[in-house]
């Protein structure tokens, strides 16, 4: 028997047993569609949080007050201390390492704005003019604190609360209260949206001294840091710390987090992530094999006669094991492919469903959907389709 | 072409004995008719089961065309099967989900023969036996002559030398059963050797060879001599 006339004779049988085989291709389908729905959904979930992350900044450190090691901290208040704060002096000895291409002081707080007889809390960041390149910030209209002015009382505003408070208007120019101060609008944010837990359409940036005396501190959030290259994060954030120990009597009392490693862990767990939805995925191709193996071997049983006839007509025990192993292999490969199609097609839909969220499954997993629902319909015809090749002619002939 | 010397076949049912086949010597010549009687029971399926390589001997010696078919592997006797017999059974053994066609065409598929010369064969058969207008259907759309006739063509179809028929009229009815004799017949006088079993007395008188069977041996064989 010819190799195409087995695969065509299978297929033959295979499209004779309708339901049956829809049934079988179903259940494959229903496994590797599951497989890369899931991982298309777990991939889109790790890209869109690295694409997160690395839209605020580039080769980026944060520095903040304190250790973060639990023991440390711990430690520290049985011991009555409290970590020492960061202060402006702090970061201006960072923008003196020659790691790092720029620094920004960060303060955060909430204040009352208010001009053209409106009124809102807004989010205030206090800051240098760095902070709007080391964020990824872009200005609509305006500067902030250009060259010269570094000094004067200068507001710029997320394009949200500009549009709220100047609809009509052009902001840039006009005079805003915030608390107990006056600013200038110097300048109008472009819109970002929701960007790692804010909304930077919703907040206003003043200098750094004016907000700090707003709050009535002296102490920093955070400093930003930009390193001069990816290559040299690493060293930045060592000098950073031994910088920060030297000034703080070496107490090691700041934490650096470096944008990178926050990437790697994200990156890391999400991958993990998908790696074992997947794996779970790839169980109900097992069950699919195991329907597989069941309904073979219910077809064997159901065809005895006509696997005696064919037998005596001059087949092969070789011959009725490839037929019925083929007919698994077609099977699995409709079921597979379909499954591939249609798990391609739930991918497309949540991408269309959540736009920003890139749900591509990754062409590892559809190869290893397909593999595996490939390998376990053929490992599931082999018991069947041995027990056919098997059956002795004579008493096959003789069953009714 | 057919020589079977002290062939024995036995079954075990529990620890019930049954000797199907008792010491059978029987040589049968190419082209002759023969046909085997005998009470339910005496042998003669298993008989012919084993002249058909579709079972195999506990002891004694088959040969086939001079070639003791004992010495040869599974894969040679299928092929043997394939190529030199062709089986009819009482029950016709069609597979139902193909057509008269693709039954009769099967026997051509397993020796690998290309479609187009395998559609020029089927369509030859079907019109040696009357079947052109029921090429499409399937057997159960076809009534017990039709089916016994795709069961002969597909028997035919590949030219054996040897057509073995168990009782192919034990499912018709005389005047239908009377025919597929004819046919069957027919192609003795074309040259193949022609062994029948049968139950009736007047069917198996047909035969130029009539061999009686009883136990698993061989009672009487005799050849008329007005063949
Ligand atoms: N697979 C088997 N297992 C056990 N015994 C068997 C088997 N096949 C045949 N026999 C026994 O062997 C003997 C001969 O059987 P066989 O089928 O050759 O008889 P037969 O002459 O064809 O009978 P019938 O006219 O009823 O078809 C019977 O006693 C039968 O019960
Ligand atoms: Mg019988």
């Amino acid at each position: 028997m010819t190799l195409t006339d087995t695969l065509h004779t299978s297929l033959k049988s295979v499209m004779s047993y309708r339901v049956r085989s829809l049934l079988i291709i179903l259940a494959m389908a229903l496994g590797v569609a599951a497989v890369v729905v899931l991982t298309a959904l777990g991939d889109g979930a790790r890209n869109y949080v690295v694409n997160q992350f690395s839209s605020i900044g580039t080769n980026l450190l944060v520095v903040l007050p304190g250790r973060a090691e639990t023991s440390g901290a711990f430690l520290g208040a049985v011991l009555g201390q409290t970590p020492r704060d960061l202060t402006l002096k702090d970061a201006q000895l960072l923008g003196r390492l020659p790691q790092v291409r720029r620094y920004a002081p960060l303060n955060v707080g909430a204040a009352e704005l208010s001009a053209a007889n409106r009124l809102r809390e807004v989010t205030v960041l206090g800051s240098t003019a760095h902070l709007i390149p080391i964020r990824h910030m872009k200005l609509a209209q305006g500067s902030f604190l250009a060259h010269g002015t570094e000094r004067s009382a200068q507001i710029v505003l997320g394009v949200k609360i500009a549009n709220e408070f100047f609809p009509r208007s052009q902001a840039v120019g006009q005079r805003v209260r915030l608390g107990d101060s006056r600013f200038l609008v110097s300048g109008v944010l472009a819109s970002q949206g929701e960007s790692m837990g804010y909304n930077t359409d919703e907040i206003v940036i003043i200098p750094i001294d004016y907000a700090q005396a707003m709050f009535n501190t002296t102490s920093l959030f955070r400093i930003l840091v930009e390193a001069k290259s990816h290559s040299e994060i690493e060293s930045a954030k060592q000098a950073i710390l031994a910088s920060l120990r030297q000034s703080h009597d070496g107490e090691d009392d700041a934490t650096v987090i470096t944008q990178d490693a926050i990437l790697n862990t994200f990156d890391r767990i999400l991958h993990a992530l998908t790696l074992a939805v997947a794996g779970i995925a790839a169980i109900s191709l097992l069950v699919a094999g195991i329907l597989i193996m069941n309904v073979m071997l219910v077809a064997v049983n159901q065809r005895t006669e006509e696997i005696g006839l064919l037998k005596a007509i001059g087949a092969t025990s070789t011959d009725i094991h490839r037929l019925f192993f083929a007919e698994a292999v077609w099977l699995t490969l409709v079921g597979a492919i379909l499954g591939f199609l249609l798990g391609e097609f739930g991918s497309l839909l949540l991408r269309l469903t959540y736009p920003q969220l890139p749900a591509w499954a990754p062409a590892w997993a559809a190869i290893a959907g397909i593999s595996v629902a490939l390998v376990t319909g053929i490992l599931a015809s082999i018991l069947p389709a041995s027990q056919a090749a098997r059956l002795d002619a004579v008493q096959a002939l003789s069953k009714k | 072409m057919i020589r079977l010397t002290a062939i024995t076949r036995t079954f075990y049912m529990g620890d019930q004995t049954v000797y199907a086949l008792n010491n059978i010597n029987l040589h049968i010549a190419s082209g002759e008719y023969v046909s085997i009687m005998g009470p339910s029971g005496s042998g003669k399926s298993t008989l012919l089961n084993i002249i058909g390589l579709l079972d195999k001997p506990d002891s004694g010696n088959y040969e086939l065309d001079n070639k003791l078919i004992t010495d040869l592997s599974e894969t040679e006797q299928a092929q043997i099967r394939r190529e030199k017999i062709g089986f009819v059974f009482q029950s016709f053994h069609l597979v139902p989900r193909l057509t008269a066609a693709e039954n009769i065409e099967l026997p051509l598929i397993l020796s690998g023969m290309p479609p187009a010369q395998r559609q020029l064969r089927v369509n030859d058969a079907l019109q040696a036996f009357e079947l052109t207008p029921r090429a499409h259907h399937r057997p159960s759309e076809l009534s017990g002559g039709q089916r016994q006739r795709v069961a002969i063509a597909r028997a035919t179809i590949m030219r054996p030398s040897v057509i073995l028929a168990d009782e192919p009229t034990g499912n018709l009815d005389h005047q239908i059963g009377a025919e597929v004799m004819l046919l069957l017949e027919n192609l003795h006088h074309g040259g193949t050797t022609l062994i029948i079993v049968t139950h009736d007395r007047e069917l198996g008188a047909r035969a130029h060879r009539q061999i009686a069977m009883r136990d698993g041996k061989i009672l009487t064989d005799q050849t008329d001599d007005a063949h």
